[in-house]
Parts: C-alpha cells; structure tokens; sequence
C-alpha cells in the first residue's frame, strides 16, 4: 500500500480500517542466501539495498527482540556529514545524500529535517580545528559555513554571550546537517526490505554460528537452526558477544551513553546546537521535546541506563551554554549500548571467517550513517568488495595503525 | 470568600488566611493549604487546559503529580514557567498563572479544528503523508506541526533564579511519607538508624490527608501529626517534605528534588528555587502508594470527569465540591467509599455507577450495577453522561464524574535500574519484582498491599527488616488500629462502544489509535507506544500505560503477560534543566584558574583568554597601539632585541623523586634520561601507549635521584594519570614517587639577548654561562628566598625560567617586567608567545593533536633504539611511518597573495581542492615580525622530502588561496646559537 | 555507582577516572613483539555482559590505580584491589 496525502483522506473517510500490515510476520525458512543478524537501522537497510541495489530477495533478518529496539531507537537523532578525515568524510557524505533522498525512496516519511547544525568553538585553537574541518567538508563537496560570534548570535540569539564560561568565539554551521524521527528510519526500511521480499523476523535471537572448513554456514537461532552461506553480524552494542559466538574478539569495549528529553515545549531551538567545549548537544523534536545529550559515561557497561555524574555534567553544561532552558523539565532519560572501538571510527569489513561479514563499531555515531552503511555492507556482501566510501573501515587497521581517529584521544576505547 | 464551590467546614485548611491569585488574568480568592487545583475548582473553574493534539478542552483529572491536563504556565518574564501541574503547585499570594497551548483564548482555541479532522490524525499518520514535494518538509510542513505541537512556552531569557545541588548519607532512606513510609520511618528511628524520609507532597501523611479513615479512633491527618511530631524531636531523622525522590541509581544512590522556593511569593534571596540531592543510602524503603486508573470510555476526557481518589482529595483535604451533581462510576469499593465522603460533605450525587454485576450498596444513592458509562456530553465542561445497563442507556445531568479504575503500584523507582514490573492477575496489576533495586524493598500499596492496615504492618515489617540487616536491634512499634477494609474490585480497561475513548490524555490516544497500531503489526508494545506516543507525554504513561497494554492484548488476543510489560525511566517526575544542573549557569560550569600574575596582566590591560581552565594574557597593550597585531609584534620585537617576561606558571610541574627515576623517566620518554646530570635538563618527547605523541616537555635533573618534569598546559593532568598508571601497573618495582607542584610554583619565563641583566638583578648571587649554560639549572636565592632557575627558551632566545614559591610570584612578575621595561623591553602575552615559537618551529598541540607521531613531526631519532619505552612498539606500526604519512613542514607564502590561515588544506599546485586529492593542511599560522612575512606550520604528504615545492593552500570558509613554498619547519635561527647564547 | 577504594574505602564514582578493561596490562613491549602483542594490549576486547576486570584511577582521591571487579549488566561493584599488587592478590 502506497502511503499519501490522498490515502490518508480516504481511510479517514472510511473509519481507517483499510490500513494493513506495515510488515509480515513470516515463520523463518530453513535456509536463505543470506542473513542479516540484528534488526536495527543499519541492519534493515542493509537487507533493504541488497534487495533493492543487488536484487538478492532470499535473505532474512534475524532480530531477537523487536525491530528498532536498539540503538536506532534511542539516539538523539542527529544527521550530519562533518567529519574531517579522508575515509570517514566520503562514507558520511554519502550517507547524508542518502538520507536526502529516502523518504522518496522508501514511500515513509522519516521527518528527516535539515535545519542546519552548529558546533560552537571557544578559543583560537580551537577555530583553527574547526576551520580545518570545514574545509574538509567543502572538499568533499559537502557544505560548511564559518560563522564569527556576531554570527552566532543572529542564528542562536539565546545562547549567554554575556556571563559564559567560555565564551563562544564562533561556530561551523552545517546547513544541511539536522534532525530525524529515529524509529521511523528503522520502519521505512523495514517496510521498504518487506515489500522487496526480504523476512523480517522477531522475537528470533541468534545462539551461535555453525562454520566448516572455515565456511560460515548459517546459524543457530531460539527458533531452530537457519542455513545461508552469507551471514552478517550488524548488532552495534552487542558486536562483542555475538562476534564471541564465532570465537572472535573485536576491537570493541561496549559503553553507555546517556540521553535526555524535556516536557513538550511551543518551539524555541531551531537548529541542532553542539557545545564541544562541555560535551553537549541539543535540538528540539517536532513533538517540541528538547532533546540532549553529552558524553558517555566512561565505563563499560551494557545496562543501557547511566548514572548521576554524566546527567549533571550534561545538564551544567546546558544551563552555562543556553541558561533559557533552566526551566524546561526533564521528562525522560535513557542510555544506548555504544560499540567504542580504539579509533572512534566503525568497522565494515569480511572477517576470517569466510562469509561472515561484521558491520560494527559505531561509536556514538551510528543514526546518521544507517542508509550508507547498509548501502555500503550490502555492496560488500554482495560484491565481495568493499564499497569505496567504506573502504578505510577496515578490521585490520588497528593492527596496521591506520587510523580514523578523529578526536585525536587514542587507543583508549571510551574517550572518542 | 474563597470561591463558590468551597464547602463550608472540613478540610486541612487554613480558611483564615486568604489567598489572592490569577489564572488567565482573571483575580481569584484561594486560601492557605490550596493547591492551584483546589483553588479553581472551589473558584469553579473546572477547563484548565488543552491536550496536545486535538486541543479538546481538559479540566482536572487528579491530585497528584500524574496530573495529565491541568498543566499551566506560572509567573512571569523570565521567571514564567512552562507545564506546571496546577495539581501540586501550592498557592501563594499573587500567583500568576496562565493556561497553555491554546489560541487566541482556553475557550476559543483555534486548533480545536484539528478534533474535526481526528479521522487523518490517528496513529502514526504524518509517517504516510508530507513527503511531497521534498522541500516543503522544512519549509511548510515541519514548522506547522511544530507550532502547533508543545505545550507551555519557554521565555527565552536568561533563568535569573538560583539554585543548589547538596549531598547527603544515611542508612535507611523512606521514600513517601503515607502509612507506610510513616510508620517505617518510626521504625527505623526509634531503633537509632540515621534516617531521611522524603515525600513529594508539601505536607506529609499520603493518602492519610485525603481519606476519612481513622487511626486508633483519631482521624487520619491527627494521627500523622502526632507521629510526625515524634520524628521531629529526634536527631538522627531528617524529614524532607517537597522533596521527591527521583531516580534509582548505583549503588545506594537516589537523586531527589527539594522544592525550597516554589511555593513562596516571596522566596528568600539566600535560598535556591530548588535543591537536587543525591541520597546514598546503605538501604531504602519505597513507600511510594499506587496511583488510581482511569476507565477508557467514550469522550472520557471531558473537563469535569476526575478520578475518585482524587475527589475525595479535593473534599476531605481542601474542603472543595468538583461539582454540584456528582457520579461515580468504578469497579471497587471506592467508589462507594467515595459516594460516602461526598454525601457526608453534603454533595449531591446523581449516581453510583457499579460495573460489577454483583455490586450492593447500602447508601441512599441512585444506583447502578453492572452498568457503565458510554458517553458524555458538554463542550468545556461535563453536562451529562449515558449509562448503559443490559437493561437500556439513560442519560444522567452531572457536572462531575468521578471514576475508578482501581490501583496501579507506584512501582517507578523499581524499575530504574531495568528491573521489569511482574503481572499479578488477582489484582490486575503489575507489582515490583524482588531485588529490582539492590537495598530497596517496595512496602505498602505500593508492593501490592492496599489496605491501610496492611501498609502500617508493611511498613514496620520493611524498617524490621532492613535495620536487621543493618546490625540494628529493633522492637517493632505498636500498630494503630484503622477502620480501613480490605480493597475489593475488578479490573475494568475501557467500556466497548462507538467513539473515542482515551487512554494516555496528555498525548491524545485512544483506545481506535491501540487497535489501528495493532493493525499495522505494531503489535510489540514498544512498537504500540512509539507508534500511537502512548506513555511519552508528561505523565509518561502513569495514567494509561497499563491500560494501554490490556488493550493491546485485548486486540492481538493475547494474555497481558505475552503481550509485555510496563518500564518507566527516571526521572519519577519531571526535574528542570536548572536544578539538575545547578552551578553550571554563568561562570560556574569549570573551575577558574588564576596565575599570580592575574591582576598585574589585567592591570596592563591584557584581554585574558582561556586556556584550558587557566587565564592567560593575551597581549599587553600600550598606548598608540590600535590592534592586537601591533602589540604582539612589540612583544616579539621585546624578546628577539631586548628582553620580554613571561608568565608561564601554568605548564604542568611534577617533582619525581626516588633512586629509579631515572629508570622511570627512561619508560616513559622515547629519549634517554637515566644519564642526565644533576644541574642539566632535557627536552623529552612522550608518547601514548598507542605510539602516538602524549606531550613534550623539559624535565630538569635538580639532583640525584630529583627531577622535575614540565607538561604543556593542556595535558597536565593526563601526564600526571600516565606516571601513575606505568609507575603502578607497568613498574611497580622502580622506587620512584611524583608529587604535582604545578601550584605550588611560579614560574616566568625571561627571553632576550638583556634576559641574564634582568635575572641577574634578582639573584643573591649572579650566574653566568659557565655557571648556568643553555640547558642547565640551579638552585638560585632572591631576597632569602630559595628558587629555581632554569636556562631553557620556548622563544630562541637566551631564554630563563625562574621559578619561586607561588605567594611570591605576584611580586616577583611585577618587578621582573619593571626591570624589563627598563631595558627596552616588557611582558609578552600568549599572541606573542606563539609568533615565537612558530618562528622556531616549535610545537604545541595544535601540532600535537593526538593523531602525530614522532616520525610525523621529524623527531625519529628522539626515539632511542637502546631502551624500552612506553609507545615504542605501536609506534612502529606500517600505518604509522612512511611518506604517505603528513609531516610536519613549514610554509612561506610563494605568491602574490601572502595569507596563511590554520585550517586551510593543501594541494599540488594544479591541482583541483576536492578530497582526492588533498595532501595535508595548515595547523598554525603568524606574521612573522622577524621575518616580516606570513608563516605557517602544517602538515604535508611525505612533506620532509618535498622542501622547496610550491604547493597550494586552500581556505574555502574564508575564500583564501595562496601559493606557499615547502620548506623545513624552523624559520629562525636554525642553528640555535641564539638560545645558547653564541650568537644575539 | 561506587567504589571501594582499598587505601579510601567507598567513594562516589565521581572521584574516580577509567580506563579500560584490565586484560592485556602488560609492559610496554620492545621492538621485536610481534603485532599481536600491540593488537592484544590496545584494541581487543572480551567485553563481557556480565562480570569484568577494569582499571581505574582514584585521580581526586589518593592517586591509586585499581583493579575493580564489577558486573557491566547490573553495575553491581564486587571489589577492588591495588593494581600495583595485583600479581599477588588480584
């Protein structure tokens, strides 16, 4: 069923008892060309364009709870392509021309809005750094606007110019960096992947991997086993246990990261504001929520839920950025699993284990890059190549020292 | 006269002292122990709101802080506050408050038009719809739904209030001050445990307040004063009324929100608006009560249709009739509990309404078993209901409708920490699972156990325990006896019928919105919930969550237990940005560090920038002189002629003391310092365990076995860590120990050719070049007081760096640039420091970002073959050495245009700026006064071998393009003669 | 969430800095080490649901490094020891 304006009138009209299913429920097959373990966004696009770009429609994805349970639904929903390093920079530009053109795409609107984003600097050094950036991203072909403190204040008129710790000197304004709604990502392609005939599978966890002769060979699931001669581990948070059940260990340590909504509010923050300096960030949702959030809280942890310390260093930060916000609630916090990895930057790549494929390590930084990692993984899958904006993701580089490392922090998993 | 609807006698106010308020610029009369709530309905103002989507009229629906209508802004300007629940908000004299999300007025809401369109606004809709044209979305679409969603409004001003953030420690923390909490707060304190008791409400005692029950025959409110009186009296209890607790976290920690100065008209200048504490308690009793539920039926949400509980809270509590005929519909005793209390405060009711087949009554009320409600009528305010029995509907005239849907465990803070809630059929509720929080036992209705008897018993058993546990001797109090019944009900989630019934008000879904969800296979809950927003409006589900479910398992046919479950997240209630951040607004979210020399740099009318958490000076200016530039390229004149003065106080200073730390300083430094001689120094390179560049520094040998270690300002604290972590973990057997000194000193630096004549002059004893050649140090006296002097220079110049204790360092920097005033010179700021040091090509992080190696930088042959050191092996990695790695070069401009910008990238000289084909970029960028031209630092593809190229440097932010020449990064004096003093 | 430092006792988690998991502290290795040494020390990763072994910095507190054994599902913390003598009593 085609969504639209018009289909909407018509079932208003006729009680809205024409809407069907948004997805099947199928019952798992006994084997498929290819699986994909994990039904969050990067997964579900992953099985959405290697049906759609590779035409492969005999693949599942195995979720073992419910699609977008994951991280894709619990981000702050932020979409931007401004990384500065050759390797990160074409993946995310291609992944932003992507998002530009899904909701066409996948007949679902994703509220995807580019309303521009703003990293605020504070210092010479660290315009410097910015600026370095923003070329970067003109290079790529992407775009990027240099903006003084007088042209802060015209855009973010709230922010304390006055009375600040560090006093905002400037900011790089990403005019199409922006917002989405995080779940209906995840729905677009899982209905786009259901009616390409992909199963979507639920409630189905993935228990261990059968391998022969170094072969992957399918997999064994809580509801029996699944036979496929590709399998790919796309389950960001818990890459490191799954990735356990076929022996290896990854470059990953899981982490927390905490994020927060305030009460509904009539709009007052128009762009996505980030204040590197106190590790905040912050946009508002169409439903007017303030959506924010900071940094992880350093520890590993898998409990997707954080502690006092981060939610008021995140909250400080906020009331000595924007103390117009001291009186808006906060309604709800949450916390992610983060795969950190040693370099800040992910992993999309084969591994020795011929067939299996792991798509991993996305920091905190997984939302934005959903359609291109799909796009990328699948093009690997199904070509046996890499993507050639995925192809610096590599497993091996850490061992190699060829690093994306953007923070500049080091091989210390928490601090990018 | 406090209203129309205030009844006569009764209630637990002070009818003496009136109160005068505002609700939409309207003056009305209240009094003390009012809440906002109370007050309107006794003024008879029952439409208080709108609801977020279809903007239908809302009234009143609870006394608590679940309140999901009666949501008002409060005060004015800059102090307004958004999405007050009116429920909980005490009234004081002169409160301002306004209702929401509607226009142009709460009667005539224009939005109310989107209630017509309802039948393409149910769930999930705006997923099917504005995709077309694309550019619209940010353009149209995005800003109507925008303003049209949110409720209250923020001012847009600066928070001028104050507020707090406090710590506290006890052994038994008593969350909710009702029969339960009360009594295991009495428990606990008789037996001497240090106790906190914290309830949410203005004034303790619970449901005790709003019930008729008694307690050894004296009524409720009577009996809690007597115990609260008891409590008070005693040292080891604290009692935090307004104090909600709001989250569960690690380790015995609860972060709670004290209500210091919202109820005030006047809070107290030395108070904060509100105090966030975080309670570590060894153990903690919640005694938190249940919140009643409502019944789904249709047009269910009308102003004027209330919980039960809650209108007995309004007539026993605040002496207030929600109407003039009042029904009752429910499934349980309550409601006949509440026909009760409302005909003994002398209000008519118009019905009780039963929907259990077998329900009898004695009360002399119209009365309706197995009957429900199936629709009301009144656009701003309920006029009538339908009843329907098997029998037939009749219509009933009321202007209130209390209902009751039964109990749900206030089982929140059980959950915080992912505990999930368990199903209890008998009850039709979900009630805490055992250890969901580790040292937190749920007591009271909160655990499932309703009766007041039960809580009281419950309360004492849970203290028992705990103290137990604890090591404490307890002897159990007495319990009172309570006329209190045992709670008899059934569960009953919505009335089956035509239209709309709601479940989650706030947010507006209906029972239709569950089932079209459903349809859709949205048929997890937490697809149901994301899909239709049930549960995230402010309430976050306490009102509709569990009905909401029953429907879904009523829809997909599946028991409540398949289906799933409820979790709520903290915060409890909602908490403001500014009391969970307090301190952070205006200069308090990082500490200020100050050098000595702050108030002599500020007097010279240096700006002071930040540098880290540290101010420094960025230039001095002089008279004549219109811009930074021409002051800072004084300074460097200053240094490079004459003499300058410096404070660089604020580089890391660690002592390292013991017979290894040679042996140390050799781990951690690619370079080799087991051989540096007492009175010599050492320019080190360390890297991180990843073989990356942590920091440089100097690190002076003071004397056998006594080093002193410099750090960049910016990674002081993490040099610090890393001596620490490879001293501890990786050489535990070295005898060597680190103390920060870094306040404990101040240091300057004195740079110049005249830079000996102005140390000199301070010195009780003079030194010379044999006494104190390029690199050394020694121990020097100014005045009596010991220091140290050390011969190294960040500039090139004949450079000093004389260190004395701090408490004399405001002096000395005064007198050192005196001194240097007098020979041409002056103090020279950061501006100047860094032309200095560019000239030289030395290096600060923004060379050493985090991502350069020792090869990259050109000091390789830093790195001594002959030992181990710490980033040795990683550094070694094929990624990390070679030419395809950027190295550092310098950079002069080649053509007709002569700026260099840091940040800007670089490219062969035909070739086209894009990202293929860019080779490195600029990391620091001066004129060059010496020089008299542009210079720059950066990093360059295999850049030591391209000395010489002409290469292109692009800035597409600031429209800039410059040719530059390669060339070795040491523009000045590359000989050094200059800093040995060989040459000037 | 808290920590029991051995020389301190129970502190707020505040007052403590972490690093990382504890499972490759090896010395720093010399040039000859094969890759995998360098792989092990700084990139992978067990990463446990369930009970871990992690390094932490008592950095406002009395300077130790910790070895603490702790749960990353529940965030229950068993205990602690002085990594510098964690050879002997770790």
């Amino acid at each position: 069923m085609a969504f639209s304006g018009w289909r909407i009138l018509r079932e208003g009209l006729t009680g809205n008892k024409g809407w069907g299913p948004l997805w099947r429920t199928p019952e798992p097959r006994k084997a498929y060309d290819a699986l994909i373990i994990g039904g969050g966004g990067h997964g579900l696009s992953t099985a959405y364009y290697l049906a759609k770009n590779h035409g492969m429609t005999r693949i599942a994805v195995l979720e073992r709870g419910y699609l977008g349970g994951g991280n894709v639904g619990r981000n702050t929903t932020i979409v931007r392509a401004n990384y500065f390093l050759p390797g990160n920079q074409e993946f995310y530009s291609h992944s932003l021309k992507l998002w530009e053109g899904m909701e066409a795409d996948l007949n679902f609107n994703a509220m995807h809005s580019q309303r521009g984003l703003i990293n605020l600097f504070h210092s010479d050094g660290q315009r410097d750094a910015f600026a370095r950036r923003g070329n970067a991203m003109i290079n790529q072909g992407d775009d990027a606007i240099l903006l003084d403190r007088e042209g802060v204040r015209e855009l973010l008129p709230y922010l304390d110019f006055d009375n600040h710790r560090f006093p905002v000197y400037g900011g790089l304004l990403h005019p199409r960096g922006g917002t989405a709604r995080h779940d209906a990502v995840a729905w677009g392609y899982a209905r786009g992947a259901d009616r390409l005939g992909v199963d979507l599978i639920q409630n189905c966890e993935v228990t261990g991997f059968t391998i022969a002769g170094g072969k992957v060979t399918g997999v064994e699931t809580t509801r029996g086993p699944i036979a496929a001669p590709m399998v790919a581990m796309v389950v960001a948070g818990r890459s490191g246990q799954l990735a356990a059940k076929a022996g290896m260990r990854l470059p990953i340590e899981s982490h927390v990261l905490q994020a927060f909504v305030t009460e509904g509010l009539k709009p007052v923050i128009d762009h996505v504001v980030s204040f590197g300096m106190g590790h905040f960030y912050i946009s508002q949702s169409d439903k007017g929520g303030l959506v924010f959030g900071g940094d992880i809280d350093f520890y590993s942890s898998y409990a997707q839920r954080g502690n006092l310390p981060m939610m008021e260093h995140v909250m400080e930060a906020g009331m000595s950025l924007m103390p117009m916000i001291g009186k808006a609630k906060v309604l709800r916090s949450w916390g992610g699993i983060m795969d950190m990895t040693p370099d800040g930057s992910p992993i999309i790549d084969k591994t020795p284990v011929e067939g299996l494929f792991v798509d991993a390590g996305w920091n905190y930084g997984g939302f934005k890059a959903v359609p291109a990692s799909g796009w990328c993984l699948a093009h690997l899958m199904a070509t046996g190549d890499s993507h050639p904006v995925a192809a610096r993701f590599r497993l091996d580089r850490f061992r190699e020292g060829v690093l994306l490392d953007e923070e500049g922090t080091g091989a210390q998993h928490n601090l990018h | 006269m406090s209203g129309p609807m205030r009844l006569e006698k009764g209630g637990l106010i002070d009818r003496s002292r009136e109160i005068r308020f505002q609700f939409d610029d309207q003056w009305m009369g209240g009094v003390a122990g009012d809440t906002l709530a109370s007050a309107l309905l006794a003024n008879g103002v029952r439409l208080v709101g709108r609801s977020f989507k279809y903007h239908r009229p809302r009234g009143i629906l609870t006394a608590g802080s679940e309140e999901p209508n009666a949501l008002v802004e409060i005060g004015k300007a800059a102090r307004r506050t958004p999405n007050v629940r009116a429920t909980t908000q005490e009234l004081y004299e002169g409160l301002y408050a306004v209702s929401q999300n509607r226009f142009p007025s709460l009667k005539w809401d224009l939005l109310e038009v989107n209630d017509l369109f309802a039948p393409f606004l149910g769930a999930g809709f705006y997923y099917k719809t504005f995709m077309w044209p694309r550019a619209f979305w940010e353009r149209l679409y995005e800003p109507l739904i925008r303003r049209a969603a949110g409720l209250g409004a923020l001012s847009k001003q600066t928070n001028p209030d104050h507020y707090e953030k406090a710590f506290a420690h006890c052994d038994l923390l008593v969350i909710g001050a009702g029969p339960t909490g009360l009594m295991a707060a009495l428990t606990a304190a008789r037996a001497g445990a240090d106790v906190i008791l914290a309830d949410e409400g203005d004034r303790m005692g619970g449901r005790l307040l709003s019930e008729t029950i008694t307690l050894d025959g004296q009524p409720g409110p009577d009996w809690v004063a007597g115990v609260l009186a008891e409590l008070q009296g005693m040292d080891n209890v604290r009692l935090m009324p307004r104090t909600t607790v709001t989250g569960a976290y690690d380790g015995g920690t609860f972060g709670a929100v004290e209500r210091v100065g919202l109820h005030l008209s006047a809070p107290a200048a030395d108070l904060p608006l509100e105090c966030f504490w975080r309670i570590t308690a060894r153990r903690a009793i919640l005694a938190a009560g249940a919140l009643e539920r409502p019944i789904a039926f249709r047009d269910n949400d009308r102003p004027g249709v209330m919980l039960a509980s809650a209108v007995r809270s309004y007539v026993n509590r605040y002496a207030v009739a929600p109407g003039r005929k009042v029904a009752v519909f429910g499934t349980s005793d309550d409601a006949h509990r509440t026909v009760a209390d409302l005909q003994a405060a002398g209000v008519e009711v118009v019905a009780l309404i039963d929907a259990r087949a077998d329900a009898t009554t004695t009360l002399d009320v119209p009365f309706y078993a197995g009957a429900t409600v199936t629709g009301t009528e009144g656009r701003l305010g309920l006029r009538r209901i339908t009843v329907t029995r098997a029998a037939g509907s009749r219509v009933i005239d009321a202007d209130c409708l209390a209902i009751s849907g039964g109990w749900n465990p206030t089982v929140h803070l059980t959950c915080h920490m992912n505990a999930r809630p368990v199903w209890r059929e008998d009850i039709a509720a979900f009630v805490p699972p055992e250890g969901a929080v580790p040292g937190l036992t749920p007591a009271g209705a909160c655990a499932s156990r309703f009766a007041t008897t039960d809580c009281l018993g419950d309360g004492v058993a849970a203290a028992t325990e705990a103290l137990t546990a604890l090591g404490a001797k307890v002897s159990p109090p007495d319990l009172p006896r309570t006329d209190d019944a045992a709670w008899r009900g059934a569960a009953l989630w919505a009335v089956p019928g035509k239209g709309r019934a709601w479940l989650d008000f706030q947010n507006d879904v209906t029972v239709k919105d569950v089932q079209q969800a459903a349809r859709e296979n949205m048929v997890s809950v937490e697809h149901m919930k994301r899909y239709t927003t049930q549960g995230m409006a402010p309430d976050q589900g306490k009102n509709s969550n569990v009905a909401a479910l029953a429907m879904l398992a009523d829809v997909t046919g599946r028991a409540i237990p398949e289906t799933g479950t409820t979790t709520f997240r903290p915060p409890y209630t909602p908490v403001a940005i500014a009391t969970m951040g307090a301190g952070g607004q205006g200069a308090g979210f990082a500490p200020q560090r100050y050098m000595t020399s702050h108030d002599a740099s500020v007097e010279k009318g240096a700006p002071m920038i930040e540098a880290g958490l540290w101010y420094r000076p960025s230039y001095f200016p002089r008279a004549g002189e219109r811009t930074w530039r021409e002051a800072c390229d004084r300074e460097v004149g200053h240094v490079r002629t004459a003499v300058g003065v410096c404070d660089v106080s604020t580089l890391g200073k660690i002592e390292l003391h013991g017979p290894d730390a040679g042996r140390f300083l050799d781990l951690v430094y690619t370079n080799t310092f087991s051989t540096l001689a007492p009175g010599r120094t050492r320019y080190g390179l360390m890297l991180r365990e990843d073989g990356h560049v942590m920091d440089d520094g100097t690190t002076a040998c003071l004397a056998e076995g006594h080093y002193l270690m410099t750090t960049t300002t910016a990674a002081a604290g993490q040099v610090m860590r890393h001596l620490d972590f490879v001293q501890q973990v990786h050489a535990p057997g070295m005898a060597v120990r680190f103390t920060s000194v870094t306040e404990q000193w101040a240091q300057f630096a004195i740079a110049g050719p005249r830079a000996l004549e102005v140390v000199n002059g301070f010195l009780d004893t003079p030194v010379d070049d044999a006494a104190l050649p390029f690199m050394g140090n020694c121990a020097v006296t100014l005045g009596g007081i010991g220091g140290r002097l050390f011969r190294i220079s960040f500039s090139g110049e004949r450079g000093y760096e004389l260190a004395v204790p701090a408490r004399y360092g405001a002096a000395l920097f005064r007198d050192l640039v005196a001194r240097a005033e007098g020979l041409g010179g002056g103090a020279y700021g950061m501006e100047a420091l860094n032309v200095l040091r560019i000239e030289k090509g030395f290096l600060t992080h923004a060379e050493l970002h985090g991502r350069t190696t020792a090869f990259d930088l050109g000091l390789a042959k830093m790195v001594s073959a002959k030992k181990v050191c710490v980033g040795q092996r990683a550094a070694a990695r094929p990624g990390l050495t070679g030419p395809d790695r950027e190295q550092l070069v310098g950079l002069k401009p080649a053509g007709a245009v002569k700026q260099i910008l840091a940040g800007a990238h670089l490219f062969a000289e035909r070739a086209e700026a894009v990202r293929e084909n860019d080779e490195g970029y600029v990391t620091s960028a001066c004129y060059s006064p010496t020089l008299g031209t542009t210079l720059g630092l950066g990093f360059l593809r295999n850049g030591r071998a391209r000395h010489g190229e002409v290469i292109r440097m692009v800035d597409h932010l600031r429209g800039v393009e410059t040719l530059c020449e390669v060339c070795d990064p040491v523009f000045f004096d590359p000989e050094g003669g200059r800093a040995r003093g060989e040459t000037s | 969430m808290r920590i029991p430092c051995p020389l301190c006792g129970d502190r707020d988690r505040r007052e403590f800095y972490y690093m990382g998991a504890a499972e490759a502290l090896t010395a720093p290795p010399g040039p000859e080490a094969p890759p995998e040494v360098i792989d092990d020390q700084l990139h992978l990763r067990t990463n446990p649901a369930g009970e871990t072994r992690d390094v932490w910095y008592h950095e406002t507190g009395c300077g130790a490094w910790l070895i603490v054994t702790r749960d990353t599902v529940t965030h229950a913390v068993h205990g602690a020891v002085l990594a510098e003598r964690r050879g002997t009593t770790a």
